[in-house]
């Protein structure tokens, strides 16, 4: 019901509108008072609700970071849930000011969907989920097997690709929210539950008895995740993307959410222009000089960020991995801040 | 003097008057030509907006999509699928899955509903109560947990298929659904199938001229001889000529699941268990509300003359119940054919499933997506009530009203 009346949104909006692309988004959300943010519908330790109903994860803190560039209060964000399926139509009708919600970068979603990705938050790639019962210890053997998958992914699609590559046969049972997916994988409705590796071990704590579940070594696909944008306003693109290479370059730095403050008054000219004590470079993305002091305050650095959510600090405890610094054996890079 | 008969306006030109103008004549037709005219150019102006306006945001428009690669498999087609099949097939798949689900659900709904009617109707009390029961309890709770409530309770109570029920070592039921034996054509099957063919409609023809034959001369002629000999001697004779007309390949556990056979997804079990006997109930008390309409006279009128309770109904209440009852069973109807959007919650692959959810986050193109899809519901929903209102017209011309 809701993807029809999204549907729907878009085609008036589309439709009546004189122009619907408005280059206005960073104005129209410091108007409001308040960021709209599109985020899953519960995978824990990206975006997931806690009992009290606070958003957390680690696409939740990209969301509060920008907040905090903009308000200075990190929790000036309304956080919209959105299944795989109705994502995109919700950016493109503009209910949503981006969409931060392990979303995979592809070339078709880029061109497509008069959208784009503003950068990598966390490189994942495509694993498979088995009971340990099955006595399988290699996703070559799944022959034959029921695979229960979150429909409107590229997850469904990498699916299809490997089990023809590998001459396999599979059966395919798609469901329309993660929840379901997993429901009927405990349920024994299928062999196998795959997703993004990531999200294997984050929907494993879902499960009764997470030990009595494995996830497969082999990955099958890149999937690197970003938050998406609309096409049309490079200002907001702008904006976006350099909240998230803030947060890497003050990893880099060695700036973290308690040594901000110190760091800001060191005489480090790197540290200057980065802090906002030198320089304009907050003025020119629409925010303020000390922009990045106000998103390491109220998120932390990137590193900080990934511990909290997903890695050591987390119940996930996912290694870092090709989510590490450049410097550090990892991919994650961001363009100097001068 | 001669007065000159004026000319007669054109008979077409007097229809239109009629049809558009009514009461206010030609000023009538001009003003819903006007209004006819505004709306075409404001459906002008909101299509060539939106092509515009997407234009400008570069997302895709059109339906050249239909041509690319899917790129995703579907776990019930109709006809053959795979992944590197185009969108424009997917939409076929989807929408045969929903015409499938919604065919047999109307077909086991109007089984069920009558059956319940009859059961409320009836003058024993226990029966009555039972019906009265199923019918208030199953159309007050909500339709979608109904098909989750079967969904999860069917898969829980069923194992897993290295431990499924083995019926007669030829069908399996487990928690993948019902694996049945698949039958595969010989050579012999297409004699097979045409003596069979003929068999059957030489035994309708038979029993057309015995009925007339009753009704004309009131002769009555023993035709089951006959149709016996027609619909089962004639195609054994076939089989002992020609061969077998096809085997049987028989399910076989091979790795995590059967190999061979032919198989019911759960899914679809679900979905339709639920949609006919959530539909059954309000079928009932259309059924009822019919069957009484009918005057309590003409059951007494059959009684007189002899009739059982039974052939009384059938011959002469329910005749007259159904003239009552077409219409709001059309509703029914229509209304299970779109309940069945409602699979997408257990993963049954109907068209919302795959075509409004999976192709559409595929290819980001609600606009042309959601229109499709409307189109098809609408499409199906008129051809419904389209033969459920030729039903109706000839039964009202066959009872003479």
């Amino acid at each position: 019901m809701k993807r029809v009346t999204l549907a729907l949104s878009l085609a008036l909006a589309a439709g009546l509108s004189a122009q619907a692309a408005d280059a206005q988004t960073l104005k129209t959300v410091k108007d409001r008072g308040m960021l709209s943010c599109g985020v899953s519908q519960g995978l824990p330790g990206f975006s997931s609700p806690d009992d009290k109903g606070n958003w957390t994860g680690l696409d939740v803190d990209v969301c509060r970071a920008l907040a905090a560039a903009i308000f200075n209060d990190p929790t000036k964000v309304k956080f919209v849930p959105t299944s795989a399926k109705d994502r995109f139509t919700a950016l493109q009708s503009g209910e949503i000011d981006l969409l931060s919600r392990n979303t995979t970068w592809t070339i078709s979603r880029d061109t497509s969907l008069g959208a784009n990705f503003t950068g990598v938050t966390y490189y994942d790639g495509q694993g498979f989920m088995v009971k340990k019962s099955l006595k399988v210890n290699s996703a070559l053997e799944l022959n034959s097997a029921s695979v229960c998958v979150q429909t409107g992914t590229t997850t469904e699609q990498n699916l299809a690709d490997y089990f023809k590559a590998n001459n396999m046969k599979y059966e395919v049972i798609a469901f329309g929210t993660n929840d379901e997916t997993v429901k009927a994988y405990e349920a024994g409705r299928c062999d196998v539950f795959t997703t993004d590796q990531s999200g294997l071990y984050a929907n494993r704590l879902k499960l009764a008895n997470p030990n009595d579940h494995m996830v497969l070594p082999e990955i099958i696909s890149k999937e690197p995740l970003g938050p998406m944008v609309r096409h049309g306003d490079d200002q907001w693109f702008d904006l976006v993307k350099w909240t998230l290479y803030a947060m890497i370059t003050a990893e880099e730095l060695g700036i973290t959410s308690k040594n901000v403050d110190e760091k800001a008054k060191m005489e480090n000219p790197e540290m200057k222009r980065v802090l906002g004590t030198d320089g304009n470079f907050g003025e020119q993305l629409g925010v303020t000089k000390d922009w990045v002091v106000r998103i390491v305050k109220a998120v932390g650095n990137y590193g900080e960020m990934f511990d909290r959510n997903v890695g050591a600090g987390s119940p996930l405890a996912i290694n870092r991995g090709l989510n590490n610094l450049w410097n550090k054996g990892g991919l994650q890079y961001a363009p100097p801040i001068r | 003097m001669s007065t000159e008969a004026r000319k007669p306006p054109l008979q077409i030109a007097l229809k239109i008057r009629r049809l558009l103008g009514g009461k206010a004549g030609w000023n009538g037709v001009a003003v819903q030509l006007a209004f006819a005219a505004v709306l075409g150019w404001i459906a002008y102006e909101i299509i060539s907006n939106a092509r515009a306006n997407l234009e400008n945001q570069h997302i895709a428009a059109g339906f050249g999509f239909l041509k690319n690669n899917a790129g995703f498999d579907v776990n019930q087609t109709l006809i053959s699928y795979t992944g590197s099949d185009t969108f424009l097939r997917v939409f076929v798949v989807g929408l045969l899955n929903t015409l499938v689900v919604s065919v047999v659900g109307i077909v086991f709904a109007t089984v069920i509903g009558f059956i319940v009617a009859l059961c409320r109707l009836s003058p024993n009390w226990l029966v009555s109560r039972v019906g009265e029961i199923y019918v208030e309890l199953i159309r007050n709770l909500p339709l979608l947990f109904q098909i989750l409530f079967w969904y999860l309770a069917v898969l829980a109570a069923l194992p897993n298929p290295r431990q499924s029920i083995s019926l007669f070592g030829i069908a399996f039921v487990s928690n993948r659904g019902l694996v049945i034996p698949q039958p595969i054509g010989l050579a012999g099957l297409e004699p097979f199938l045409a003596a069979l063919a003929f068999g059957i409609v030489a035994a309708l023809a038979l029993r057309i001229y015995a009925r007339r034959a009753l009704f004309q001369r009131g002769q009555m002629i023993r035709i089951w001889p006959f149709v016996l000999g027609l619909v089962i001697g004639l195609p054994l004779v076939t089989m002992l000529v020609f061969g077998l007309p096809f085997t049987v390949e028989l399910p076989q556990l091979k790795g995590f699941n059967f190999a061979g056979g032919s198989r019911v997804i759960p899914e679809f079990v679900a979905l339709t268990l639920a949609l006919s006997t959530y539909t059954a109930a309000f079928i009932a008390e259309i059924v009822r509300a019919g069957i009484q309409s009918v005057h309590k006279g003409q059951m007494e009128a059959g009684a007189s003359l002899g009739l059982s309770r039974g052939t009384a109904l059938r011959l002469i209440v329910v005749p007259q119940a159904m003239r009552v009852i077409v219409p709001p069973l059309t509703n029914q109807y229509l209304n299970l054919t779109k309940n069945s959007s409602l699979a997408v919650a257990i993963g049954y692959p109907d068209l919302v499933s795959v075509w409004a959810g999976t192709s559409l986050s595929q290819t980001g193109q609600a606009i042309e997506i959601i229109t499709m899809t409307m189109g098809v519901y609408l499409l199906i929903s008129l051809i419904t009530s389209g033969v459920m209102s030729i039903y109706g017209w000839r039964l009202n011309r066959s009872l003479g009203a």
